[in-house]
Order: structure tokens, then sequence, then C-alpha cells
């Protein structure tokens, strides 16, 4: 048997409370305890649940990181808390933790939230196979271990939350899908067995609530307990647009093909020359930003561009390398 | 002690948008006396943008600048947070999948280049904290900046995802407790601030096709540095440093708050601390005046 020793250590929670039936504004309660290496940040809210106050609410069940009802928020960062050790939260905040809900502004009941647009973006991209199955078939649908391979991590999704209500552009923009939602469209367009692809990418290709107003953070990536990276699935999405034929011409696609017209011409970026060709006629409204900037030499004309040395390479491998057509 | 020497990686904005990034590294690496050799064959790194519509394309163009570096036996130095993220990702995949690496060598060798793996690709934050250290960078200072209120702005590029970026230095960095710019303030002599918006988004990927969005998060940096008292900020990254700098009355109307604080890059404040003479430092260059010295 490992000789494992238990330390204990004092730590001060901060802690969320509000109830929307009865309070006008939340507040903060303070426990000091006595924390050991072994907990994790569930059975903290047990604890004040049990030895504090009783009316203390929040969400768990299965207590093995696979209901995702726990996700909650430690100094500002979502975390699950069933599989979060209390020693990792110290180690990165210090003794002093300040314990709230995923998301303040839709908190029920202290730690409880209510998730209805989570669930809304969850649908809105058809979470589920669409296929046209023959009820008699004769044979398995095969799937090869390497189109299976393709799912990549977005299978695992359990739908906590904690990217989604992470995510700085769900904060502002009310229409956008977030994170989660991508990672889950993706799992069914990665799929070989399903057909809703056009209808599915239509809907993520849409602006303001498509892939194309993701700011690009990594916030879901570095938050997700679940290793499923969703920027990287929102990525191959944008991938997936170009390739299926669904992106069609707006500032944001311009934009990423615009990369690389600029750098098969001069290596490096031309920048304004990037602007101008995925805004187009739209270029008007930042001419007042362009002209301060110009008269702080901040704006390099396309003669004035130094051009990357051994061009002739790049502009090989641009044209041997490209795998997308737009 | 054997002179340090870096393979440079200016990135585009360092040589187009932002020249006083530029001017203030070389000064700054003078001081410290470091030896940067400038890839000039480098190409643009696709800015997190070309991968969206071609993730070979930039895979092969990223293991190409890489390629460069390792031409040198050197380590790849960055200067812009999204160049570093779009560098050591590339660096990532290519190390973890010898496929991969075989499919890009392949097209590489058209060009008569070899992608190795053998050079480092860190950003130059991490790089003089590495290999000069906080405490010999303390006792260069000749000007503490001791007067100042520094709120630090880290940029997402350099800190998530932890576990790539990470691989890329020696000092740890917890993207939700970052301390690596808070380090090189205090080291500096100045005050650092610690407010909630130090380790966010500035919004400038979304720039173009969500303006809303992006002025918003500029907004609230910028306020959340004024509000704990910041005297101005300071930012590894070049992208945010245009955010932070130039679109203040669109951040402005968005939030519905005159927001505006002078942006210093991480290698100004250092040249301003190390006394590099300030017409090297190019503070003439910004769009929000440097209204203290």
């Amino acid at each position: 048997m490992s000789t494992h020793t238990i330390t204990t250590q004092k730590v001060n929670f901060k802690v969320f409370r509000f109830n929307a039936d009865e309070d006008y504004l939340p507040y903060y309660e303070n426990y000091d305890m006595d924390v050991t290496s072994e907990e994790v940040v569930l059975d903290i809210l047990n604890r004040i649940k049990w030895d504090h106050d009783g009316s203390f609410s929040y969400r768990r069940s299965c207590r093995h990181g696979i209901c995702g009802a726990c996700a909650i928020n430690v100094n500002g960062r979502a975390t699950l808390a069933c599989k979060e050790s209390m020693n990792t939260m110290v180690e990165i905040f210090g003794n002093e933790l300040v314990i709230e809900p995923l998301s303040k502004k839709r908190a029920v009941k202290d730690m409880i939230i209510d998730k209805k647009d989570f669930w809304e973006k969850h649908d809105a991209v058809k979470p589920y196979l669409i296929s046209d199955i023959d009820e008699h078939p004769e044979h398995e649908h095969l799937v090869t271990p390497e189109e299976a391979e393709e799912l990549n991590e977005a299978d695992l999704c359990i739908q906590c939350g904690a990217c989604h209500y992470a995510c700085p552009v769900v904060e502002i923009n009310d229409d956008f899908f977030g994170p989660a939602a991508f990672a889950k469209a993706y799992r069914f367009e990665a799929d070989v067995r399903d057909d809703g692809e056009i209808k599915r990418l239509t809907a993520i290709h849409e602006e303001k609530q498509g892939v194309w107003d993701c700011v690009k953070c990594m916030e879901c990536a570095e938050v997700c307990p679940k290793d499923v990276n969703p920027i990287e699935k929102i990525t191959k999405l944008h991938n997936m647009l170009f390739q299926k034929g669904v992106a069609t011409s707006n500032v944001a696609t311009r934009h990423a093909v615009g990369f690389k017209h600029s750098i098969a011409k001069n290596g490096v970026l031309d920048e304004g020359g990037l602007v101008l060709y995925s805004e187009g006629i739209g270029i008007v409204k930042h001419v007042p930003v362009a002209f301060k900037m110009f008269t702080k030499g901040k704006i390099v004309p396309p003669w004035g561009i130094t051009k990357s040395e051994n061009l002739d390479e790049i502009q090989k491998l641009v044209k041997s390398s490209s795998t997308a057509k737009f | 002690m054997e002179k340090l020497r870096y393979a440079l990686f200016t990135g585009c904005t360092a040589k187009q948008s932002t020249p006083e990034q530029m001017m203030s590294t070389m000064a700054v690496a003078e001081k410290l006396g470091i030896e940067l050799i400038e890839l000039t064959e480098a190409s643009c790194c696709g800015a997190s943008h070309l991968q969206d519509y071609d993730d070979f394309l930039s895979l092969v163009l990223n293991a190409r600048n890489i390629a460069y570096a390792e031409k040198h036996e050197l380590t790849m130095v960055t200067i812009c947070n999204t160049c570093q993220l779009n560098t050591a990702m590339t660096k990532h995949r290519l190390d973890n999948d010898e496929k991969l690496k075989a499919r890009v060598n392949e097209k590489l060798a058209e060009v008569g280049l070899e992608y190795k793996g053998t050079s480092l690709v860190t950003h130059f934050l991490y790089a003089i904290i590495d290999d000069i250290g906080l405490d010999k960078i303390a006792e260069m200072v000749e000007t503490p900046l001791s007067q100042f209120n520094i709120a630090p702005f880290y940029g997402c590029h350099n800190i998530r995802p932890s576990e790539l970026q990470n691989e890329s230095h020696k000092s740890s960095e917890n993207p939700y407790n970052p301390t690596s710019l808070d380090d090189l303030i205090i080291a500096c002599g100045g005050m650092n601030v610690d407010y909630e918006e130090k380790n966010k988004c500035c919004g400038f990927h979304a720039e173009l096709q969500a303006p809303k969005t992006a002025a918003i998060l500029t907004g609230n940096a910028i306020a959340g540095a004024m509000d704990n008292n910041a005297d101005w900020m300071v930012t590894p990254c070049p992208l945010c440093h245009l955010k932070l700098d130039t679109q203040t009355h669109h951040a402005s109307e968005a939030i519905g708050r005159e927001v505006s604080l002078p942006v210093l890059h991480m290698q100004q404040m250092l040249g301003l601390a190390l006394g590099c003479p300030q017409e090297s430092l190019g503070m003439k260059h910004h769009v929000t005046k440097v209204n203290f010295i």
C-alpha cells in the first residue's frame, strides 16, 4: 500500500447567494473551512449545505464527471465541481476562493442557473443523426475505425455548459450558438452516417449565430473538463463550410481567403490590402481610424511592403499545398 | 555568459501597423545583450484565419518558417501572441503526428527544406524570463517605473490553451492567474494592477465580422484597467495593442462610456526601465497619446 499523506489547509470561501423569488440582489456569504487534499470542489458545496446552511442550492448527480450537472465558477474559472480537486484550486488561486454560478445573470437560486439558452442553441444545431434509415437493413452500416476517429473527442461532451458560459461572445451576443453547440454540430457533421449536413452547416454559417463570430480566445479549449477542445472543432467546421460549398462571400470568408492571396503575393501580409479585400465597399467605415493610424506612421502602402525573401518558395508552396477552393 | 542568440520571427504587424514594436524590440535586445537574427524569409503565419480556409496550407507555411529557424540552430522567438500560437500549434501537431509531418515535409522538400522539430518556439516575453531571469532584469533597470500603476494585458494567444503554451517555455503559466507580465512590471519597478480583464480577450480577431462584440471586449478591458487606477496598460501582443490603442472611439461608443489609456508594448515598458533612448521606443507611433513621458 502506498503511503499517502493527507494534508489540511485553511480556506476562506466567499459564496454567491441569491434566491430569485425573494432577493432583489445577490450577496456573498463567507465560510472558513479546513480543506483536505483529498477533497474536490463538490465536497465543499456539500459541506456548506450539510454543515452550515441547508438552504444552499446547487445541482449535482453522478459525482463522476459524467452527468455535467455540477459545473460552477471558482474565481471566475468554470469548473466541474466533482472533478476538480481543491488542491488544484488552492494552487492556482490561493486560500481565498470565490464560489459563483456559471452565469450570474442567469442565477435562479445560488449555484443553480437557468440553462434555457444553452439547450435552445444545442437544439438549433440538430444534435442528432439525420439519415434516411432503411428500417429493414440486410446488413450493418459499417463505420471504419478511421471514420470513427474523425469524431475526435467531440463525442465526449457532457453538456455541462462550462465552455458556453465562459465564452465571451455568448456573454455579449445572445444569438451566438457558442462552443458547446458548435462541438455538437461537428460531432454529427463528421459522422459518415449523417445526411443533414447542408441544413446544419447553413445554420452555423449565418452571421451573429454562426462560427464566424468566434473571437478565437481559446477559453473553450482551456475550460472544458472533458478535453473536447471546441475551438478545434470550430476550425474544422470553418473548413467544412468551404469544402462543402456552403460558405458564401461575406466579410468573414473573404477575410480568411484573403490571407492566402496576400501571402501568395508578398509572403507577408498586406494589412491594408487584406481589409480592403475583406470589406469591399465597406472599407469606408474604417477610414477615420485608418486616417489616424496613417498620421502616426502605422500604415504602409502596398508599394512600401517589404516582401519575404525567397518569395518564389512561398508561391510554389501556396500552389502545391492548397487544399481548399472558394 | 555566452551571448544569447535567437531567430526572430517578427510577424507582419511589427513591419507595418506597429513599427514602434519592431523598434523597441531591437532597442531592448541590444540593452539586454541579445543577438536577434531576423527570419527575413518567413511568411505570414495566417493569423489564425488562414487555417479556417486551408488548414494544410497554414501548416506548411508555418513549418517552413520554423525550418528557417532550425537552419540557424536557434530558438525561434516571436513578438506577437498570434504568431506564437500559430507557430507553436504547428510545431505541436507535427511533433506529435509522424504522418502529418511526413505530408508537410513532402511539400517542403519541393523547395529544398525540411521541418525537423529541433527549434523551440517561444514568445520574447518568456524567452527573456527563462534565459535572462527576472532578477537579472531587475538589476539592469536604470529608471525604475515606480511612479506608475501599470495594468498587464496578457492576450489570449500567449496563455491559452495552457497545455500547448507551457510546452514553449520553462516558466509555467496558469491562464486563470497568469504572472509573467505582472512579474516583469515589478522587475521594472512598477506597480502591477490587478483587474478582471487582464487575461481576457480584446476582440481583435472578430473585428471585421463582429465589430460590436469586438468593441465591447476592448471597452471592457480598458474600463477594467481604468477602474483599478491604472496609469497605463502593457501588452506582449501587437494585435491587442492595435485594438486597445487605435479603437478607443468604437470601444467607448459600444460600452457607453469614455475609455482611453496609453498602451505600451512590453518591449517599450522594458525599454523605458532599462534606460533606452526614448526615440528608440517609437512612442510617437501611438494613436492614444503616451502622455507620461
